[in-house]
């Protein structure tokens, strides 16, 4: 479960991101973000994968209090969570299946379980045989798969994406959304960052809509499609 | 992690960042010969202490005191004298040199040989050449021989030759202070310049290690390559080091052996020795990976991944 509770981001040029913001995500749930630039769908996510500390407030995820989590534990607790990016961020120099194990990597994962694993998380996003070659090699779609199947590799139980149909065609974002939707269903908790409202309004989740750091609509409280409901 | 995944991470890290120095094979040679030359210069100057000292045969038993009698002492007094010297306290050995073999020797090695044969008579006396004890080398006790020698009515002159051997020491002791600051400031330079490259490639790869960090590489796990960066170019600096110092007492060691021999001395030069080796390998190794551990440590905590 990720728990924001009367959470403010200030940065240190003043700006306020997020003021008091508190919202709840149950576990397996698929939730979007959306609002304007600068709305603050971002900081959300940057709070989540402990890129940020809050300035005031709660963020739980998984039960741990980010704001107050030692720096030491901070490795740990981003190996817990998948993160897919608008632009991919995949190692140019890198072939996509050391793209896809870097997560494996860093967590000491033994090499045959790498192996494994790293073929699955392929397969899953459709990219089995692609593992030798190069991120510029491959389509953007095909990127951006990469990078789903980068953050999904070590069965993290909360997937993060930022803007992940930013940069592809209609086609190609309903592709991508449905297949964050099928970890979903495998009880992933995915939040989705994202101002593409067709691809909102086509899979009908759970939308917290931002407005200058504020919650505009969707808390739990509104009459939102339930975890189970939406499956 | 398993003892074996372990081994596997830091294999996968050695050889990345032996791939990613492979790929830069100009950039990585420039950078290795600058640490191999300044490493090298360290090692030239202890070869050099090293040798001279070889060369002089050691100053303790360098130290001798001559003993020239008056003119007209025959050589059985002289002898007589000896036998009493040794037995003297501090003194180890007693050469009697009569005044003919002096001559014989000086007909030799002096190229006058020809001027010499059209004297009349022999104009050197007959000596001792007498060599302290290894408790008998201190100047009070030297000063105590020479006095000893002097009180001898047949003694014209005694000659402590421990004069050249002090200023020897005291040029190769300072010798040693240069190498050893030396040694200390180009392991610094070594230092600044592993650092300073290890700050590079750390700029040059901030995307990776932004991503890196993202999805969970700890400290340890983003330092390691760098770490072995250092190392490898520490270890490859030091055994380019080795090599130039073999190559310079190749190329120095022939006319050596002549300018030895034209002196009648068995000395050769003395190359770098396994010992050496070793520490030049790991001090290396050590300035490599230091270099490498403090830019790491100043550089990669700045780099914060970006959402």
């Amino acid at each position: 479960m990720i728990l924001f509770d009367h959470v403010t981001k200030r940065y240190p040029n003043g700006r306020e991101a997020l003021s008091s913001l508190s919202f709840r995500i149950g576990t397996g749930e698929m939730v979007f973000i959306t609002g304007r630039s600068g709305a603050g769908k971002s900081t959300v996510l940057k709070l989540i994968a402990l890129i940020e500390r809050p300035t005031r407030g709660t963020v739980l995820v998984g039960g741990k209090n980010l704001g107050a989590l030692p720096a030491r534990q901070v490795a740990a607790h981003r190996r817990s969570i998948g993160v897919v990016f608008q632009d991919h961020r995949l190692l140019a120099d890198r072939p996509v299946f050391d793209n896809v194990a870097l997560p494996l990597m860093v967590s000491g994962s033994p090499l045959k379980e790498t192996d494994k694993r790293v073929r699955a998380a392929l397969d899953q996003v459709g990219l089995l045989g692609k593992e030798r070659m190069l991120p510029i090699e491959l389509s953007v779609g095909e990127q951006q798969r990469v990078g789903i199947a980068r953050a999904v590799v070590s069965k993290p139980s909360v997937l993060i994406c930022d803007e992940p149909t930013g940069n592809l065609d209609p086609d190609l974002a309903v592709e991508v959304m449905r297949l964050l939707k099928r970890f979903q269903d495998v009880g992933v908790t995915v939040v989705v960052a994202t101002h593409d409202v067709h691809v909102v309004h086509e899979f009908g989740q759970r939308t917290l809509v931002l407005e200058e750091g504020r919650l505009k609509s969707g808390a739990e409280e509104e009459p939102l499609p339930s975890i189970v409901a939406s499956r | 992690m398993g003892i074996a995944a372990y081994g596997a991470r830091h294999a996968q890290a050695f050889l990345g960042s032996l791939g990613r120095l492979a790929r830069s094979p100009f950039a990585t040679v420039l950078t290795v010969f600058v640490i191999g030359l300044a490493l090298a210069l360290p090692l030239g100057l202890k070869l050099l202490v090293t040798n001279v000292t070889a060369a002089t045969g050691g100053f303790g038993s360098a130290v001798n005191v001559s003993v020239y009698f008056k003119q007209g002492v025959p050589l059985d007094r002289v002898r007589l004298l000896a036998r009493n010297a040794r037995a003297r306290a501090g003194v180890a050995a007693v050469t009697v040199i009569s005044a003919a073999d002096a001559l014989a020797d000086f007909q030799k090695h002096s190229g006058f040989g020809a001027a010499l044969q059209a004297l009349a008579d022999n104009p050197l006396p007959n000596a001792l050449s007498v060599q302290p004890t290894a408790e008998g080398r201190s100047p009070e006790a030297i000063g105590a021989l020479e006095r000893y020698f002097q009180a001898w009515p047949e003694v014209d002159i005694v000659q402590v030759d421990s004069a050249w051997v002090e200023r020897l020491a005291a040029i190769l002791a300072v010798l040693e202070r240069v190498l050893a600051v030396t040694a200390a400031l180009l392991a610094a330079g070594v230092l600044a310049m592993i650092g300073n490259t290890v700050r590079l490639e750390i700029q040059n790869r901030r995307a990776e290690i932004e991503v890196v960090k993202l999805v969970g590489g700890s400290d340890a796990f983003v330092r390691r390559p760098f770490l072995y960066t250092g190392v490898l170019y520490g270890l490859a600096g030091a055994l380019l080091a080795w090599g130039v110092a073999l190559g310079a007492v190749a190329v120095v060691a022939g006319p050596v052996a002549t300018l030895s021999r034209l002196y009648g001395s068995g000395f050769t030069l003395t190359g770098p020795t396994p010992h050496d080796l070793l520490w030049l390998l790991g001090g290396g190794i050590v300035l490599g990976w230091l270099g490498a551990w403090i830019s790491a440590a100043r550089h990669l905590h700045r780099i914060e991944p970006r959402a």
